[in-house]
């Protein structure tokens, strides 16, 4: 019989998760949920997060924004000021699932979901994001690609969850975006995910770019070569076709249902391309 | 056994029910309050027959457990006319067709219902993207959607008139 | 858009009232398959394979017995063994022995999620628990999934008894052949060697799923003195019951079937998987047993409509005729033989005229779940291959694609190459209705392309039973036994309202169980409005005779002086002033004339009129991710007469995008183990509402003279043409050639980068 928990705060939150090596931690539910129906997970105890009050909404930190670990992908639309600064990571929550599992997933079930084909986290990568995390130990700040370990696996520890997901405070003329590749319009797994997250002076010229991609290796990659193809150029297509030459050497992807090794590294290029330029519209709108 | 206790208002009336700490909302809906109306398709959160309102935001009932629902305000399709009378959007999948099965029809109402309270004049591709969560297999969803366009018109309607 | 030009000499067939099912459906109160409860009703839960293809040594259900709240189990041993036994099921027959073994392994599970072991528990998670309780000690054996491996002779063999039906040098060496069939006629090697322009090409596809939202669901209840009830969402209860009777091999009778709403069918619901086991468990338990399959369990073992491996070659002469045909088809049948391989030929020869013709279909078994029919069975499959061929002739004749068509379309009075005499079928009035259509003038585009395609689909008749009997008031009960899966009750009740002069809201259609109704084959070849509409207009005709003669009792004339229209019987007797006496006061005062005023007929046509359909399809193909969008999608179809028109247009519709989904994205997908990598509709990709655009419909009617308001069938033809008109389209766009399904986006990539 599996035990329901309801915490209030942190600290018993972690207790809880500590005390159980099966226990999950629930959130949006939207993965946890179907992995139990399928029998993948088999939890003795589910540690409903929701109820703490720091974990819902989002709150100014740092110039940037704190994201509780417990919002769904939805309320993020209904921040203006987060959609204005972020809206490449908006959006890549939003392609998730339809709008009723939106309503319920969180970025960071997502992240800590831990496939490497999750929408939000090539955009988190991109936008340089960190997930706070609470444990035992106390709290410890992480970059967002260090969490994933490998596909279904985190680097968390026992009784550690991730509490917030940090945005940093965005430079007035960048622009971030993030783009996948689906079979269908809606309702898929990303074949491959690519986010970009650019800075331009006045000129137009780049002075800062990450490229993060998604489905094309165990973990969602930061491709620090792509985005060093972008640094210092007017990001005319030369640069561009130097990015993308980056972006699939980085690739590393399998051949399975959703995909084949060549496709992908060949969306891989065109979709960060593609971001590439949605980020530098924005970036331009911007500056 | 160990079940739980939930308190919630279901369509309006508060309603208890025991379940288990690991059922999903769908099977106590279903199976402890009889409200069938809502349909399990898939169990996993990818056709939306499930569909209900939990705060006023829409969810797949499937992918909600039973005990998460305490102290929630839950709608479902067998709340969405008021008595007899049916709600525009049913009317409209009445009048034009907007069925075949019907299978998938509760979960496509509650949507449809959650998006115009939203938003009373979607357009067509917006009101394709909200509805991408629920799948029919029968009518290829033209009808659907001109249902809903068409609800929409008279909502519209009734709001200058009243 | 939708165009409809009914004629207007009826009051209401042709119009669109709101189905009598209409409000349950709207406020969740309709009952389907998962939802009907049966007092001290218990859940049943099935043990499925994992493995594709194992030798079952035993299975010890003592544990799963033991824990507390079970109250049964079962195993493929419970089940009577029948071999060489078959039922008949109007359209076609059952194997018994195969049906019995599908429901629960015997000796050898056949396919990954093969239903081994079933339990029965107070709650459905005790059941479950249970399972995991069952030993099943497996000889796992070497499975074949690819459907060219299992024709090879060096196949895993999956039934040793199995020898080729239809072959013309019998063998008695084992094969996974179950089926071959031949027909040649004239020399269409040399026709084709000397044709001005010749189409060629092996074609491939593999299994595709119906996809009905409506997981399989039912409960049985067994009592000890033999009598079982069946409550289950299904095509047919008459079907249901003559198979679960016949797998438990007991009296016909003994069983009663309840049919409950069916949430979505097309063809995966005439056949069954759990109800036989349901009765078992009921019977062990003593209670009512409800059995229900998740959404895993749907992919996994139920029906899939057969892949198909064709190679083709259609060629013409210089002035655009069609000169002769070859074609050579492999279609996969899953675990069972039955793929519906002589469908196959009849759908090749009967569109166009053909003076040689020489093909050869054959089908085979695999470590797949067991085929099942999928809306217009085999057809769209071979038609996908046939319209692309046809198309690519057209273009090499310079010839528009339309009149190419034209040019060669069976018309009446015409005999096809397997024999199918042509009577009044509409095929050139499609054609030429296409041909008309403002969406064929319509600019395209950069990277968007047009197709068309044609497609043909057999219908049937078919045993129908309908009884209809008059109310104190004059108000009219119909009832038939063929489950509504689309709108049926409202036809039903216009075609009686139509005869009987009474209004639509007076008419309540009923589905009846097996036990209230006449025998009545399944609703499906897209034969219930045609011959259980032709029954119910019989049983309305049956009690207006028998209006007539009462009136003429009444008022002391002869039978030939009453006159019935208008909802009333009138005397036409010269000199005589009797006031009409209408249905309602014939009615009220039955009692005084003869008793009450009912009918009952059953029929078993067999003149129906196959369906033709032309769709035209236009996308745009994103050249540097290979992916496809419908842009504009228009579905032209002879109908005969639309009787409800929003339910004809939504299966013109329905069905059109079932295509488009079989098109573009619908794969069963294996992994190397022989388990199906996509049992989920996160990754069986199904259409979703924002992957379309409207489906634009013109109803064309030529009436069928078979038929009091001239039905043709509608339902399955739409599913036909979509595959090759989508592939005619991204031919357009790109210049490929597509001749492999789906048409995703990575094949359509690898087409245009490099591809032929």
């Amino acid at each position: 019989m599996i035990a329901f928990h309801s915490p209030q705060t942190l600290e018993d939150a972690s207790a809880l998760l500590a005390a159980e090596p099966s226990a999950r931690p629930l959130s949006g539910g939207t993965d946890l949920l179907v992995q139990m129906r399928s029998g993948r997970v088999e939890p003795a105890a589910i540690v409903d997060l929701k109820q703490i009050p720091s974990m819902r909404g989002i709150r100014a930190h740092d110039g940037g924004f704190a994201i509780g670990a417990a919002t769904p992908c939805t309320a993020l639309l209904d921040d203006a000021a987060l959609c204005a600064a972020w809206p490449g990571v908006v959006e890549a929550a939003n392609l998730i699932g339809s709008v009723q599992v939106r309503n319920r997933a969180t970025m960071a079930g997502n992240l800590c979901n831990a496939s490497p084909a999750a929408d939000s986290v090539p955009a988190l990568i991109a936008a340089d994001a960190r997930a706070l995390v609470v444990g035992p130990a106390g709290e410890r700040e992480v970059p967002i690609a260090d969490i994933p370990a490998a596909p279904g696996k985190t680097n968390l520890a026992q009784g550690e969850f991730v509490a917030e997901i940090r945005l940093p405070a965005k430079s007035a003329s960048g622009g971030d975006a993030y783009l996948r590749s689906i079979p269908r319009t809606e309702m898929d797994i990303a074949v491959v995910g690519a986010g970009v997250s650019l800075v331009l002076d006045s000129s137009g010229t780049c002075t800062a770019a990450r490229v993060a991609l998604g489905a094309v290796a165990p973990t969602a990659l930061l491709v620090e070569e792509a985005g060093a193809a972008l640094v210092g150029t007017g990001l005319d297509d030369a640069a561009l076709d130097r990015m993308a030459d980056a972006v699939r050497a980085a690739c590393n992807p399998i051949n399975d249902k959703r995909g084949t090794v060549e496709y992908r590294t060949a969306m891989a290029a065109i979709l960060a391309k593609r971001a590439t330029r949605i980020a530098q519209s924005r970036a331009g709108a911007n500056s | 056994m160990s079940k739980i206790a939930v308190t919630a208002t279901i369509n309006g009336d508060e309603q208890e029910f025991l379940c288990e700490p690991g059922e999903s909302l769908l099977d106590a809906l279903r199976m402890r309050l009889n409200l069938t109306g809502s349909k399990e398709g898939c169990g996993s959160g990818d056709c939306g027959a499930c569909t209900v309102m939990m705060d006023g935001r829409m969810v797949c009932s499937c992918l909600v457990l039973a005990p998460e629902a305490e102290g929630k305000r839950i709608e479902t399709i067998e709340g969405v006319a008021e008595g007899s009378v049916l709600h525009p959007i049913q009317r409209k999948f009445l009048e034009m067709g907007g069925l075949q099965c019907g299978f998938c029809t509760p979960g496509f109402i509650v949507a449809a219902k959650a998006l115009l309270e939203r938003d009373p004049d979607p357009s067509e591709t917006e009101i394709r993207y909200w509805l991408a969560g629920n799948l029919c297999r029968c009518t290829g969803y033209d009808k659907i959607i001109r249902a809903v366009q068409e609800a929409a018109a008279e909502m519209r309607q009734e709001r200058v008139v009243s | 858009m939708t165009e409809h030009n009914p004629l207007s000499q009826f009051r209401v067939v042709g119009t669109r009232p709101v189905r009598p099912d209409g409000i349950d459906k709207v406020t969740g109160k309709a009952i389907y398959g998962p939802d009907h409860v049966a007092p001290g009703m218990i859940h049943g839960a099935i043990l499925r394979s994992p493995h594709p293809h194992a030798r079952i040594r035993s299975i010890d259900t003592s544990k799963a017995l033991a824990l507390p709240g079970v109250k049964a189990a079962v195993t493929g041993q419970d089940l009577p063994h029948l071999p060489g036994k078959s039922v008949s099921l109007g359209e076609g027959e059952a194997d018994l022995a195969n049906l019995s073994c599908n429901c629960l392994a015997r000796d050898k599970a056949l396919y990954e999620g093969h239903a081994v072991a079933a339990v029965a528990a107070t709650s459905a998670s005790i059941a479950r628990e249970a399972l995991k309780l069952i030993t099943v000690d497996y000889e796992v054996l070497p499975h074949v999934i690819d459907l060219e491996d299992a024709a090879r002779d060096d196949a895993p063999i999956l039934h040793p008894d199995l020898r080729t039906q239809g072959a013309e040098e019998p063998s008695d060496k084992p094969t996974n052949i179950a089926f071959t069939f031949a027909l040649k006629q004239g020399d269409a090697a040399k026709a084709l060697d000397g044709a001005a322009a010749v189409a060629s090409g092996r074609f491939a596809m593999p299994p595709v799923h119906q996809g009905y939202i409506e997981p399989h669901a039912c409960v049985a209840s067994w009592n000890a003195d033999g009598q079982g009830q069946v409550w289950c969402s299904s095509q047919g209860p008459f079907m249901v019951r003559a198979v679960t009777a016949g797998v438990l091999d007991i009296p016909v009778s003994d069983v009663r079937v309840t049919p409950l709403e069916i949430g979505g069918g097309f063809g995966g619901k005439t056949t069954i998987y759990l109800e036989p086991v349901a009765m078992l468990l009921s019977r062990k338990a003593g209670r009512p047993v409800r059995l229900a399959m998740s959404r895993e369990d749907v992919f996994r073992a139920s029906g899939p409509a057969p892949g198909l491996v064709v190679d083709i070659r259609i060629g013409a002469d210089a002035e655009g005729n069609l000169v002769g045909i070859e074609a050579d088809m492999l279609y996969d049948a899953g675990a069972f033989p039955g793929g519906g391989t002589m469908l196959g030929p009849l759908v090749l020869s009967n569109m166009y005229r053909y003076p040689a013709v020489d093909i050869r279909t054959r089908d085979a078994v695999s470590n797949k779940p067991s085929v099942a029919a999928y809306r217009a069975p085999a057809a769209p499959q071979i038609t996908f291959a046939i319209e692309s061929c046809i198309d690519d002739i057209a273009a090499q004749l310079g010839m528009d694609p339309i009149a190419f068509r034209l040019k060669n379309a069976l018309r009446p009075g015409d005999t096809s190459a397997m024999g199918m005499e042509c009577g009044e079928i509409g095929f050139v009035e499609c054609l030429d209705s296409a041909n008309a259509q403002d969406h064929l003038k319509a600019p395209l585009g950069d990277n968007e392309g047009r197709g068309i395609a044609a497609g043909y689909w057999i219908n049937i008749g078919g045993a129908s039973s309908a009884s209809v009997s008059l109310a104190e008031d004059g108000s009219v009960a119909v009832v038939t036994g063929n489950p509504d899966i689309g709108g049926s009750r409202a036809s039903m009740a216009i075609m009686a309202s139509e005869r009987l002069g009474v209004p639509y809201e007076k008419v309540r259609p009923i589905i009846g169980d097996t036990a209230t109704i006449g025998y009545s084959v399944v609703t499906g070849g897209s034969r219930t409005t045609f011959a259980v509409g032709r029954a119910v207009v019989q049983a309305c005709d049956t009690i207006i005779a028998d209006m007539k003669k009462r009136a003429a009792n009444v008022w002391q004339v002869a039978e030939d002086d009453v006159e019935w229209r208008n909802g009333a019987v009138h005397c036409t007797a010269k000199g005589n002033d009797n006031a009409p006496m209408t249905i309602t006061e014939m009615a009220e005062n039955a009692n005084t004339t003869g008793g009450p005023i009912a009918a009952e007929v059953s029929i078993n046509p067999h003149d129906s009129l196959p369906a033709y359909g032309v769709h035209i399809c236009d996308v745009a193909v994103d050249p540097e991710t290979g992916h496809v969008s419908i842009k504009r999608y228009t579905v032209v179809q002879d109908v005969g007469r639309a009787i409800h028109p929003d339910y004809v247009e939504g299966q013109m519709q329905g069905g059109a995008v079932q295509g488009i989904g079989w098109a573009l994205n619908e794969a069963y997908i294996y992994n190397s183990k022989g388990c199906l990598d996509n049992p989920g509709f996160l990754d069986y990709r199904m259409p979703v509402a924002s992957d379309l655009p409207m489906i634009d419909t013109v109803i064309v009617e030529k009436p069928n003279p078979a038929h009091p308001y001239g039905v043709k069938g509608v339902g399955e033809v739409p599913i036909v043409p979509p595959l090759a008109a989508i592939g005619n389209a991204v031919k357009a766009a790109t210049g490929k050639r597509i001749r492999e399904l789906p048409m995703s986006p990575d094949r359509v990539f690898a087409a245009i980068n490099g591809g032929k």
